[in-house]
């Protein structure tokens, strides 16, 4: 469904008149299926958001092909209703001027819904990713960091979506949150059956939810593994990765 | 609606609006409004004093100080407002592009706008006067070419630092064109920074218009404009200074109207702020109650 093939990406550094790049992406490919799980782990830097924002059509690869369905993700029509995203910054994920109906209605009036049709939808929404119809006069800031992630998935499946991009959605979260929101996403997988891309630097919540997971390290994928053989694993930085999680 | 509502809350907020809609009113009809023509010369009446025919006196051609008050808003505040309108405009369709695309686009027009602000202001006006001649709306279309290039910059950089949002990549990523992605969410966030930057920019024009007339480069002489009032006030400011207070005060009052309402329109816009001066007050209301009861 999601297909990437030989993705590179590189930033300009320094000034106007300097022509060196940093490298940020190498030739990256892979693919993500149907209703499946695909986590990508990596330690911060390793360019996993960059990768996340190709993956959205938010920015273009300088080669390499991001595609959906077959088609380009880069222009917006295919993006349309079919994919969506929660990032990790609870504090700017939703505008400060919306309220939490606002927000949740914006994908769907972009789908050229009727504003009845949305703002009936809003509640079974908000239901779903636990939340009472309260919360629709609500403004962001009134909001805490758990609340406001939920009200991103409600907003991220209104359209009810092929695949979500989910970029450590649950990081900046406290652990018990954690779990809750994690949860979440199972049940709204198992209600709505579209695919996850969980982007994430803890392995622990990745093998929670994950199907697959891609290991991650400086702009390149050093292994694909299924995760019922994550202990397996055949690259000295995976293995490194895992053993860190195990001592623990 | 939820903005008037909130704006309607505000007694400062309301009497600044009241204010700026009767000085713009009292200037489009000027005619209507003024008791007598401004330019008609009564040498009788040099520095007379205020009566019921001449409310606030005589200047020192004895012509009628509060009409040339009133006719005097056209060229201090209406065409002041004007040419900040289209330079504001301009500014932003340019600082609107270069925040939002960056890359190539807003390299070059950053490099314009830095060509454009590296001239000294004042420089740039007297080179189009010099080159069109003088009158108001050349000193205008000086401040048009002087300010936008300002405006786009403040703009630009405004657009930049909320253009990296996570709401604004969500409404990229789900399909929103770029066009509905910048009307939704970063114009009205802006439009915060953009009011108090032009209402700023309205009390240093309405001084500057009123210091070029005084070189004699704007409004010409017989017409009423307030900086020239207060200049011609000037040669008369220890025996008569009374004379500089009629324009002097208007130029107060309409710059700091302008200012509390952009303060206020900011605070009323912004869900935040509203909800910080509920609790603000709450908190107000509880210390209070708290200290009468220790008495
Ligand atoms: N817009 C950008 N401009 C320049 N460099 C960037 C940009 N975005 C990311 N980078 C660089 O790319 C690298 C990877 O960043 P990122 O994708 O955010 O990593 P991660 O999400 O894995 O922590 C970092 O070194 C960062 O400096
Ligand atoms: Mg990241």
């Amino acid at each position: 469904m999601l297909s990437v093939s030989h993705v590179e990406k590189s930033y300009k550094t320094g000034g106007l008149f300097s022509n060196e790049r940093q490298e940020v992406l190498r030739k990256v490919s892979f693919e993500c299926s149907h209703g499946e799980c695909l986590g990508i782990i990596g330690e911060s830097g390793s360019g996993k958001s960059t990768l996340g924002r190709l993956l959205l059509g938010i920015e273009k690869p300088d080669r390499g092909s991001v595609l959906f369905e077959g088609e380009n993700v880069s222009d917006h029509a295919v993006r349309l209703g079919n994919i969506s995203a929660v990032f990790q910054d609870y504090t700017s994920s939703i505008n400060p001027f919306f309220t939490v109906e606002a927000a949740i209605m914006e994908p769907l009036l972009q789908q050229k819904k009727t504003r009845v049709d949305a703002k009936s939808k809003v509640d079974r929404l908000l239901n779903h990713v636990g939340l009472d119809s309260s919360y629709r006069k609500k403004y962001p800031h009134e909001l805490s960091g758990g609340e406001v992630q939920r009200v991103c998935m409600a907003r991220a499946i209104s359209t009810e979506p092929k695949c979500i991009v989910l970029d450590e959605s649950i990081s900046s979260l406290d652990v018990s949150v954690q779990i809750q929101v994690l949860e979440l996403l199972k049940t709204l997988k198992s209600i709505y059956k579209m695919s996850y891309i969980f982007i994430t630097h803890d392995i622990q919540a990745a093998a929670y939810i994950c199907d697959r997971v891609i290991i991650f390290r400086s702009g390149q994928i050093e292994e694909i593994v299924p995760i019922a053989k994550l202990k397996d694993v055949q690259s000295d930085y995976a293995r490194k990765l895992l053993k860190h999680i195990i001592t623990f | 609606m939820n903005i008037w509502l909130s704006l309607s809350k505000d007694k400062l907020a309301v009497m600044s609006l009241l204010i700026i809609v009767a000085t713009l009113a009292a200037g489009i009809f000027a005619p209507q409004f003024a008791p007598h023509d401004p330019t008609e010369v009564n040498m009788q009446l040099k520095y007379a004093a205020s009566s019921w025919t001449y409310l606030l006196g005589n200047d020192h051609l004895g012509r009628c100080i509060l009409s040339r008050l009133i006719y005097g808003i056209r060229p201090s505040v209406l065409w002041v407002l004007v040419a900040l309108a289209i330079s504001v405009c301009i500014g932003a369709v340019i600082g609107f592009i270069a925040g939002y695309f960056r890359g190539k686009i807003d390299a070059f027009m950053m490099r314009i706008c830095d060509v454009m602000l590296s001239f000294p202001g004042y420089v740039m006006t007297l080179a189009v006067v010099g080159i069109l001649g003088a009158g108001l709306e050349h000193i205008l279309i000086a401040f048009v070419v002087m300010k936008w290039a300002w405006f786009a910059r403040v703009i630009r950089t405004a657009v930049m630092q909320y253009s990296d949002m996570d709401y604004v990549k969500f409404a990229k990523a789900s399909g929103s064109s770029h066009l509905t992605v910048i009307v939704r969410h970063i114009v009205p966030v802006t439009f915060a920074d953009i009011a108090v930057i032009s209402s700023g920019s309205i009390c240093s024009m309405i001084l500057q218009i009123s210091g070029l007339s005084f070189l004699g480069l704007g409004i010409q002489a017989p017409n009423a404009e307030w900086g020239m009032m207060l200049n011609e006030a000037r040669g008369v400011m220890f025996s008569r200074p009374e004379l500089m207070l009629a324009p002097g005060l208007a130029i107060i009052i309409v710059v700091s109207a302008f200012n509390f309402l952009s303060d206020a329109l900011q605070a009323a816009i912004n869900p935040q702020l509203k909800t910080a001066q509920r609790k603000l007050q709450a908190s107000e209301v509880r210390v209070s109650s708290y200290e009468s009861i220790r008495g």
